[in-house]
Protein backbone atom coordinates (compact mmCIF):
# COMPACT_ATOMS: atom_id res chain seq x y z
CA UNK A 1 0.00 0.00 0.00
CA UNK A 2 1.55 3.10 -1.37
CA UNK A 3 -0.33 5.66 1.10
CA UNK A 4 -0.85 7.81 -2.03
CA UNK A 5 -4.63 8.83 -2.47
CA UNK A 6 -5.84 6.62 -5.49
CA UNK A 7 -8.69 7.43 -8.15
CA UNK A 8 -11.35 5.11 -9.35
CA UNK A 9 -12.97 7.04 -12.44
CA UNK A 10 -12.86 6.11 -16.26
CA UNK A 11 -9.89 7.43 -18.13
CA UNK A 12 -10.93 10.22 -18.92
CA UNK A 13 -11.91 14.26 -17.61
CA UNK A 14 -15.50 14.08 -16.41
CA UNK A 15 -16.42 14.92 -12.65
CA UNK A 16 -12.44 13.59 -11.56
CA UNK A 17 -10.70 16.45 -13.28
CA UNK A 18 -10.80 18.64 -10.96
CA UNK A 19 -9.73 16.74 -8.36
CA UNK A 20 -6.73 15.64 -10.69
CA UNK A 21 -6.13 19.50 -10.91
CA UNK A 22 -6.11 20.23 -7.52
CA UNK A 23 -4.43 17.15 -5.92
CA UNK A 24 -1.43 18.15 -8.84
CA UNK A 25 -1.91 21.91 -7.56
CA UNK A 26 -1.11 21.00 -3.89
CA UNK A 27 2.13 18.67 -5.09
CA UNK A 28 0.35 15.47 -3.98
CA UNK A 29 1.19 12.50 -6.53
CA UNK A 30 -1.41 10.14 -6.64
CA UNK A 31 -2.11 6.91 -8.33
CA UNK A 32 -5.51 5.84 -10.77
CA UNK A 33 -7.58 2.92 -11.03
CA UNK A 34 -9.36 3.20 -14.95
CA UNK A 35 -12.67 1.58 -14.98
CA UNK A 36 -13.05 0.10 -18.58
CA UNK A 37 -16.41 -1.86 -18.20
CA UNK A 38 -19.70 -2.10 -16.57
CA UNK A 39 -18.37 -4.99 -15.16
CA UNK A 40 -15.62 -2.64 -13.90
CA UNK A 41 -18.47 -0.31 -12.33
CA UNK A 42 -20.79 -3.23 -10.90
CA UNK A 43 -17.62 -4.85 -9.13
CA UNK A 44 -17.06 -1.60 -7.35
CA UNK A 45 -20.63 -1.49 -6.49
CA UNK A 46 -20.80 -5.07 -5.28
CA UNK A 47 -17.72 -4.48 -3.28
CA UNK A 48 -19.09 -1.75 -1.04
CA UNK A 49 -16.70 0.65 -1.86
CA UNK A 50 -19.68 3.05 -3.47
CA UNK A 51 -21.41 4.74 -0.44
CA UNK A 52 -23.78 5.95 -3.48
CA UNK A 53 -23.41 3.81 -5.93
CA UNK A 54 -21.39 6.11 -7.96
CA UNK A 55 -17.68 7.47 -8.74
CA UNK A 56 -15.76 9.36 -8.90
CA UNK A 57 -14.20 7.76 -5.64
CA UNK A 58 -11.06 9.02 -4.01
CA UNK A 59 -8.69 6.50 -1.21
CA UNK A 60 -7.34 8.81 1.16
CA UNK A 61 -6.42 8.61 4.54
CA UNK A 62 -8.25 5.63 4.85
CA UNK A 63 -11.47 6.81 3.77
CA UNK A 64 -13.39 6.08 0.37
CA UNK A 65 -14.44 9.59 -0.36
CA UNK A 66 -17.20 9.51 -3.14
CA UNK A 67 -18.94 13.26 -3.98
CA UNK A 68 -16.63 15.53 -6.01
CA UNK A 69 -17.60 18.24 -3.92
CA UNK A 70 -16.68 16.63 -0.55
CA UNK A 71 -13.08 15.43 -2.12
CA UNK A 72 -12.30 18.67 -3.26
CA UNK A 73 -13.37 19.87 0.08
CA UNK A 74 -11.22 17.66 2.02
CA UNK A 75 -8.08 18.25 -0.49
CA UNK A 76 -8.42 22.17 -0.26
CA UNK A 77 -8.35 22.04 3.22
CA UNK A 78 -6.04 19.48 4.02
CA UNK A 79 -3.22 20.97 1.85
CA UNK A 80 -4.11 24.36 2.76
CA UNK A 81 -5.99 25.76 -0.09
CA UNK A 82 -9.06 27.20 1.31
CA UNK A 83 -8.33 30.23 3.16
CA UNK A 84 -7.40 31.49 6.12
CA UNK A 85 -10.93 31.78 7.65
CA UNK A 86 -14.71 31.33 7.53
CA UNK A 87 -15.50 34.50 5.27
CA UNK A 88 -12.91 33.53 2.85
CA UNK A 89 -14.18 29.86 2.52
CA UNK A 90 -17.62 31.63 1.64
CA UNK A 91 -15.72 33.39 -1.33
CA UNK A 92 -13.83 30.45 -2.23
CA UNK A 93 -17.02 28.34 -2.43
CA UNK A 94 -19.10 30.84 -4.26
CA UNK A 95 -16.40 31.36 -7.07
CA UNK A 96 -15.97 27.49 -7.17
CA UNK A 97 -19.50 26.98 -7.37
CA UNK A 98 -20.17 28.87 -9.89
CA UNK A 99 -17.13 27.53 -11.74
CA UNK A 100 -19.01 24.03 -11.43
CA UNK A 101 -21.71 25.36 -13.27
CA UNK A 102 -19.23 26.31 -16.11
CA UNK A 103 -17.79 22.88 -16.16
CA UNK A 104 -20.96 21.05 -16.29
CA UNK A 105 -21.81 22.65 -19.58
CA UNK A 106 -17.95 22.11 -20.73
CA UNK A 107 -17.96 18.79 -19.70
CA UNK A 108 -21.47 17.37 -20.63
CA UNK A 109 -21.39 19.08 -24.30
CA UNK A 110 -19.11 16.02 -25.75
CA UNK A 111 -22.09 13.41 -24.34
CA UNK A 112 -25.03 15.76 -26.47
CA UNK A 113 -26.98 14.19 -29.48
CA UNK A 114 -26.27 15.26 -32.53
CA UNK A 115 -29.10 17.61 -32.78
CA UNK A 116 -28.79 19.14 -29.62
CA UNK A 117 -25.12 19.44 -29.64
CA UNK A 118 -24.85 23.13 -31.77
CA UNK A 119 -27.70 24.85 -29.31
CA UNK A 120 -25.43 23.57 -26.02
CA UNK A 121 -22.30 25.07 -28.19
CA UNK A 122 -23.72 28.77 -28.06
CA UNK A 123 -25.02 28.18 -24.51
CA UNK A 124 -21.68 27.54 -23.09
CA UNK A 125 -20.13 30.23 -24.86
CA UNK A 126 -22.91 32.90 -24.00
CA UNK A 127 -22.30 31.72 -20.42
CA UNK A 128 -18.73 31.75 -20.14
CA UNK A 129 -18.32 35.04 -21.78
CA UNK A 130 -21.73 36.94 -20.69
CA UNK A 131 -21.74 34.96 -16.82
CA UNK A 132 -18.79 33.40 -15.16
CA UNK A 133 -15.55 34.98 -16.76
CA UNK A 134 -16.87 39.01 -16.28
CA UNK A 135 -18.18 38.14 -12.74
CA UNK A 136 -14.25 36.71 -12.30
CA UNK A 137 -12.45 39.43 -14.34
CA UNK A 138 -14.47 41.64 -12.14
CA UNK A 139 -13.15 40.43 -8.98
CA UNK A 140 -9.60 40.72 -10.05
CA UNK A 141 -10.06 44.33 -10.96
CA UNK A 142 -11.61 45.50 -7.92
CA UNK A 143 -8.73 44.09 -5.67
CA UNK A 144 -5.64 43.93 -8.48
CA UNK A 145 -4.59 41.00 -6.47
CA UNK A 146 -2.99 38.48 -7.73
CA UNK A 147 -4.95 35.41 -6.61
CA UNK A 148 -8.42 35.21 -6.61
CA UNK A 149 -8.71 35.08 -2.69
CA UNK A 150 -7.11 36.68 0.18
CA UNK A 151 -3.81 37.34 -1.74
CA UNK A 152 -2.96 33.94 -1.82
CA UNK A 153 -3.11 30.93 -3.85
CA UNK A 154 -6.31 28.39 -3.33
CA UNK A 155 -8.64 25.67 -4.52
CA UNK A 156 -10.90 28.74 -6.44
CA UNK A 157 -7.24 29.79 -8.88
CA UNK A 158 -7.08 26.22 -9.55
CA UNK A 159 -10.62 25.74 -10.37
CA UNK A 160 -10.58 28.86 -12.69
CA UNK A 161 -7.75 28.12 -14.70
CA UNK A 162 -9.23 24.83 -15.64
CA UNK A 163 -11.98 26.36 -16.83
CA UNK A 164 -10.49 28.92 -18.77
CA UNK A 165 -8.39 25.63 -20.67
CA UNK A 166 -11.19 23.82 -21.03
CA UNK A 167 -13.23 27.08 -22.52
CA UNK A 168 -10.70 27.64 -24.51
CA UNK A 169 -10.35 24.81 -26.20
CA UNK A 170 -13.94 25.10 -27.20
CA UNK A 171 -13.27 28.69 -28.56
CA UNK A 172 -9.48 29.54 -28.60
CA UNK A 173 -10.18 33.54 -28.52
CA UNK A 174 -12.91 33.19 -25.41
CA UNK A 175 -10.97 35.35 -23.10
CA UNK A 176 -10.65 38.30 -25.70
CA UNK A 177 -12.75 40.42 -23.86
CA UNK A 178 -10.96 39.59 -20.49
CA UNK A 179 -7.12 41.21 -20.32
CA UNK A 180 -7.16 40.28 -16.65
CA UNK A 181 -8.12 36.70 -16.66
CA UNK A 182 -5.89 36.70 -19.63
CA UNK A 183 -2.82 37.55 -17.24
CA UNK A 184 -4.25 35.32 -14.32
CA UNK A 185 -4.05 32.14 -16.94
CA UNK A 186 -0.13 33.36 -17.84
CA UNK A 187 0.55 33.49 -14.11
CA UNK A 188 -1.35 30.36 -12.26
CA UNK A 189 0.08 28.35 -15.65
CA UNK A 190 3.77 28.85 -14.21
CA UNK A 191 3.26 27.98 -10.55
CA UNK A 192 6.18 25.12 -10.75
CA UNK A 193 3.14 22.64 -9.59
CA UNK A 194 0.22 24.07 -12.35
CA UNK A 195 3.10 23.94 -14.93
CA UNK A 196 4.63 20.61 -14.31
CA UNK A 197 0.67 19.33 -14.48
CA UNK A 198 0.68 21.37 -17.69
CA UNK A 199 3.09 19.18 -19.43
CA UNK A 200 2.77 16.34 -21.40
CA UNK A 201 2.87 12.79 -19.69
CA UNK A 202 1.35 14.45 -16.28
CA UNK A 203 -1.98 12.67 -15.41
CA UNK A 204 -4.24 15.71 -17.26
CA UNK A 205 -6.62 14.28 -19.18
CA UNK A 206 -7.10 15.03 -22.55
CA UNK A 207 -10.27 16.18 -24.07
CA UNK A 208 -12.81 12.92 -25.12
CA UNK A 209 -12.82 12.36 -28.43
CA UNK A 210 -15.65 11.22 -30.24
CA UNK A 211 -15.11 7.79 -30.64
CA UNK A 212 -14.64 7.44 -26.66
CA UNK A 213 -18.23 8.71 -26.06
CA UNK A 214 -19.98 5.47 -26.48
CA UNK A 215 -17.27 3.94 -24.53
CA UNK A 216 -18.11 5.88 -21.41
CA UNK A 217 -22.12 5.94 -21.35
CA UNK A 218 -21.61 2.16 -21.45
CA UNK A 219 -20.26 2.07 -18.37
CA UNK A 220 -22.73 4.06 -16.85
CA UNK A 221 -26.32 3.34 -18.69
CA UNK B 1 -30.29 47.35 8.92
CA UNK B 2 -31.24 44.12 11.15
CA UNK B 3 -28.00 42.54 11.32
CA UNK B 4 -30.23 39.46 10.46
CA UNK B 5 -29.07 37.51 7.80
CA UNK B 6 -31.55 38.54 5.04
CA UNK B 7 -32.91 36.20 2.37
CA UNK B 8 -34.09 36.63 -1.47
CA UNK B 9 -35.74 34.38 -3.22
CA UNK B 10 -39.48 33.19 -4.46
CA UNK B 11 -42.10 32.76 -1.96
CA UNK B 12 -41.62 28.68 -1.69
CA UNK B 13 -39.26 25.98 -0.72
CA UNK B 14 -36.75 25.75 -4.31
CA UNK B 15 -33.05 25.84 -3.73
CA UNK B 16 -33.93 27.95 -0.58
CA UNK B 17 -35.55 25.89 1.33
CA UNK B 18 -32.50 24.35 2.90
CA UNK B 19 -30.91 27.62 3.59
CA UNK B 20 -34.59 28.27 5.47
CA UNK B 21 -34.12 24.67 7.65
CA UNK B 22 -30.13 24.96 8.43
CA UNK B 23 -30.56 28.78 10.01
CA UNK B 24 -34.22 27.54 11.79
CA UNK B 25 -32.56 24.23 13.02
CA UNK B 26 -29.62 26.51 14.27
CA UNK B 27 -31.80 29.21 16.18
CA UNK B 28 -31.15 32.13 14.17
CA UNK B 29 -33.47 34.20 12.83
CA UNK B 30 -33.52 35.68 9.72
CA UNK B 31 -35.58 38.21 6.81
CA UNK B 32 -36.92 37.65 3.80
CA UNK B 33 -37.35 39.30 0.45
CA UNK B 34 -39.63 37.46 -2.09
CA UNK B 35 -39.66 37.80 -5.66
CA UNK B 36 -42.94 38.05 -7.16
CA UNK B 37 -42.20 39.51 -10.75
CA UNK B 38 -39.71 39.56 -13.78
CA UNK B 39 -39.08 43.17 -13.36
CA UNK B 40 -38.30 43.20 -9.55
CA UNK B 41 -35.94 40.48 -10.59
CA UNK B 42 -34.12 42.30 -13.41
CA UNK B 43 -33.54 45.02 -11.01
CA UNK B 44 -31.84 42.82 -9.02
CA UNK B 45 -29.74 41.82 -11.22
CA UNK B 46 -28.90 45.23 -12.24
CA UNK B 47 -28.09 46.16 -8.81
CA UNK B 48 -25.48 43.48 -9.34
CA UNK B 49 -25.82 41.77 -6.24
CA UNK B 50 -26.43 38.47 -7.47
CA UNK B 51 -22.44 37.37 -8.73
CA UNK B 52 -23.99 35.31 -10.92
CA UNK B 53 -27.16 36.65 -11.77
CA UNK B 54 -28.89 33.89 -9.68
CA UNK B 55 -30.78 33.52 -6.54
CA UNK B 56 -31.16 32.48 -3.61
CA UNK B 57 -29.32 34.96 -2.49
CA UNK B 58 -28.14 35.52 0.84
CA UNK B 59 -27.00 38.29 2.60
CA UNK B 60 -25.17 37.52 5.96
CA UNK B 61 -22.40 39.70 7.87
CA UNK B 62 -21.34 42.01 5.48
CA UNK B 63 -21.19 39.52 2.42
CA UNK B 64 -23.41 39.06 -0.40
CA UNK B 65 -23.46 35.19 -0.84
CA UNK B 66 -25.07 33.31 -3.79
CA UNK B 67 -24.31 29.87 -4.74
CA UNK B 68 -26.67 27.45 -2.20
CA UNK B 69 -23.90 25.33 -1.05
CA UNK B 70 -21.83 28.38 -0.31
CA UNK B 71 -24.07 29.48 1.71
CA UNK B 72 -24.77 26.77 3.48
CA UNK B 73 -21.57 25.84 4.46
CA UNK B 74 -21.33 29.18 5.85
CA UNK B 75 -23.89 28.99 7.96
CA UNK B 76 -23.14 25.33 9.23
CA UNK B 77 -19.18 26.71 9.74
CA UNK B 78 -20.26 29.79 11.56
CA UNK B 79 -22.80 27.72 13.71
CA UNK B 80 -20.79 24.50 14.63
CA UNK B 81 -23.02 22.45 12.65
CA UNK B 82 -20.06 21.25 10.59
CA UNK B 83 -18.01 19.03 12.92
CA UNK B 84 -14.82 18.81 15.09
CA UNK B 85 -12.16 18.35 12.31
CA UNK B 86 -11.74 17.62 8.60
CA UNK B 87 -12.60 13.69 8.39
CA UNK B 88 -15.77 14.89 10.04
CA UNK B 89 -16.27 17.72 7.39
CA UNK B 90 -15.41 15.24 4.80
CA UNK B 91 -18.41 12.59 6.06
CA UNK B 92 -20.50 15.27 6.67
CA UNK B 93 -19.67 16.83 2.87
CA UNK B 94 -20.61 13.13 1.54
CA UNK B 95 -23.96 12.86 3.75
CA UNK B 96 -25.41 16.41 2.04
CA UNK B 97 -23.78 15.55 -1.32
CA UNK B 98 -25.96 12.54 -1.71
CA UNK B 99 -29.18 13.59 0.21
CA UNK B 100 -28.59 16.83 -2.57
CA UNK B 101 -28.81 14.96 -5.01
CA UNK B 102 -31.93 13.17 -4.24
CA UNK B 103 -33.43 16.46 -2.99
CA UNK B 104 -32.71 17.73 -6.63
CA UNK B 105 -34.90 15.52 -7.96
CA UNK B 106 -37.70 16.80 -5.87
CA UNK B 107 -36.86 20.24 -6.52
CA UNK B 108 -37.50 19.69 -10.53
CA UNK B 109 -40.40 17.30 -10.16
CA UNK B 110 -42.91 19.87 -10.02
CA UNK B 111 -41.73 21.33 -13.39
CA UNK B 112 -42.36 17.71 -15.22
CA UNK B 113 -44.37 17.70 -18.34
CA UNK B 114 -47.50 15.95 -17.11
CA UNK B 115 -46.43 13.13 -18.85
CA UNK B 116 -43.69 12.64 -17.26
CA UNK B 117 -44.79 12.99 -13.46
CA UNK B 118 -45.70 9.33 -12.97
CA UNK B 119 -42.22 8.12 -14.24
CA UNK B 120 -40.34 10.75 -12.38
CA UNK B 121 -41.89 9.82 -9.00
CA UNK B 122 -41.11 6.13 -9.90
CA UNK B 123 -37.59 7.27 -9.79
CA UNK B 124 -37.50 9.55 -6.79
CA UNK B 125 -39.54 6.46 -5.10
CA UNK B 126 -36.46 3.85 -6.50
CA UNK B 127 -33.52 6.36 -5.62
CA UNK B 128 -34.98 6.94 -1.76
CA UNK B 129 -35.53 3.70 -1.20
CA UNK B 130 -32.75 1.84 -3.42
CA UNK B 131 -29.68 4.20 -3.29
CA UNK B 132 -29.82 6.92 -0.48
CA UNK B 133 -32.29 5.59 2.75
CA UNK B 134 -30.28 3.02 3.04
CA UNK B 135 -27.05 4.77 2.87
CA UNK B 136 -28.53 6.32 6.26
CA UNK B 137 -29.90 3.73 7.67
CA UNK B 138 -26.65 1.70 7.88
CA UNK B 139 -24.78 4.40 9.24
CA UNK B 140 -27.55 4.88 11.95
CA UNK B 141 -27.87 1.44 12.82
CA UNK B 142 -23.63 0.57 12.57
CA UNK B 143 -22.55 3.61 14.95
CA UNK B 144 -26.46 3.36 17.43
CA UNK B 145 -26.08 7.32 17.77
CA UNK B 146 -28.62 9.76 17.69
CA UNK B 147 -26.99 11.82 14.95
CA UNK B 148 -25.16 10.69 11.90
CA UNK B 149 -22.05 12.45 12.58
CA UNK B 150 -19.53 12.83 15.08
CA UNK B 151 -22.36 11.95 17.99
CA UNK B 152 -23.51 15.18 17.26
CA UNK B 153 -25.89 17.31 15.57
CA UNK B 154 -24.57 18.62 12.53
CA UNK B 155 -25.69 20.23 8.93
CA UNK B 156 -26.19 16.22 7.88
CA UNK B 157 -29.00 15.66 10.35
CA UNK B 158 -30.62 18.82 9.36
CA UNK B 159 -30.49 18.01 5.49
CA UNK B 160 -31.40 14.45 6.02
CA UNK B 161 -34.69 15.58 8.09
CA UNK B 162 -35.59 17.71 5.16
CA UNK B 163 -35.39 15.02 2.98
CA UNK B 164 -37.41 12.46 4.43
CA UNK B 165 -40.27 15.00 4.97
CA UNK B 166 -40.01 16.32 1.43
CA UNK B 167 -39.81 12.17 0.08
CA UNK B 168 -42.61 11.51 2.23
CA UNK B 169 -45.14 13.88 1.24
CA UNK B 170 -44.89 12.53 -2.52
CA UNK B 171 -44.45 8.98 -1.34
CA UNK B 172 -46.22 8.61 2.31
CA UNK B 173 -44.95 5.28 3.16
CA UNK B 174 -41.25 5.53 1.82
CA UNK B 175 -39.89 5.04 5.56
CA UNK B 176 -41.53 1.61 5.70
CA UNK B 177 -38.49 -0.16 5.59
CA UNK B 178 -35.97 1.64 7.50
CA UNK B 179 -36.66 1.37 11.20
CA UNK B 180 -33.52 3.91 11.78
CA UNK B 181 -34.75 6.69 10.16
CA UNK B 182 -38.47 6.54 11.42
CA UNK B 183 -36.81 7.34 15.00
CA UNK B 184 -34.12 9.06 13.35
CA UNK B 185 -37.38 11.60 12.05
CA UNK B 186 -39.33 11.31 15.22
CA UNK B 187 -35.71 12.21 17.26
CA UNK B 188 -34.86 15.44 15.01
CA UNK B 189 -38.58 16.97 14.98
CA UNK B 190 -38.38 16.98 18.67
CA UNK B 191 -35.48 18.89 18.67
CA UNK B 192 -36.49 22.57 20.23
CA UNK B 193 -35.30 24.23 17.01
CA UNK B 194 -36.60 22.17 14.64
CA UNK B 195 -39.77 21.45 16.41
CA UNK B 196 -40.47 25.32 16.22
CA UNK B 197 -39.92 25.73 12.34
CA UNK B 198 -42.30 22.67 12.08
CA UNK B 199 -45.36 24.62 13.67
CA UNK B 200 -47.34 26.35 11.36
CA UNK B 201 -46.57 30.43 11.45
CA UNK B 202 -42.53 29.34 11.11
CA UNK B 203 -40.62 30.80 8.11
CA UNK B 204 -40.95 27.14 6.39
CA UNK B 205 -42.72 26.93 3.30
CA UNK B 206 -45.47 25.02 1.35
CA UNK B 207 -44.76 21.90 -0.85
CA UNK B 208 -45.35 23.75 -4.36
CA UNK B 209 -48.23 24.42 -5.67
CA UNK B 210 -49.40 25.79 -8.82
CA UNK B 211 -48.88 29.62 -8.29
CA UNK B 212 -45.72 29.16 -7.22
CA UNK B 213 -44.63 27.12 -10.75
CA UNK B 214 -46.15 30.09 -12.37
CA UNK B 215 -44.24 32.73 -10.43
CA UNK B 216 -41.36 30.73 -10.77
CA UNK B 217 -41.79 29.72 -14.68
CA UNK B 218 -42.59 33.31 -15.20
CA UNK B 219 -39.49 35.43 -13.60
CA UNK B 220 -36.44 32.82 -15.08
CA UNK B 221 -38.29 32.21 -18.25
CA UNK B 222 -38.09 29.03 -18.80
Amino acid sequence: MSGKPKLHYFNGRGRMEPIRWLLAAAGVEFEECYLETKDDLIKLQKGGSLLFQQVPMVEIDGMKMVQTRAISNYIAAKYNLYGKDLKERALIDMYVEGMLDLNELLITHPFQPADKKEQHFATLVDKATNRYFPAFEKVLKDHGQDFLVGNRFSKADVQLLEAILMAEEYKPDILAKFPLLQSFKARISNIPTIKKFLQPGSQRKPQIEEKDVQKVLKIFY
Amino acid sequence: MAGKPRLTYFNGRGRMEPVRWLLAAAGVEFEEKFLESREQYEKLIKGGDLMFQQVPLVEIDGMKLVQTRAILSYIAGKYNLYGKDLKERALIDMYVEGITDLMQMILVFPFSPPEAKEKNLESIKERATNRYFPVFEKVLKQHGQDFLVGNKFSWADVQLIEAILAVEEQIPAVLSAFPQLQAFKIRMSNMPTIKKFLQPGSPRKPPPDEHYIETVVNILKI
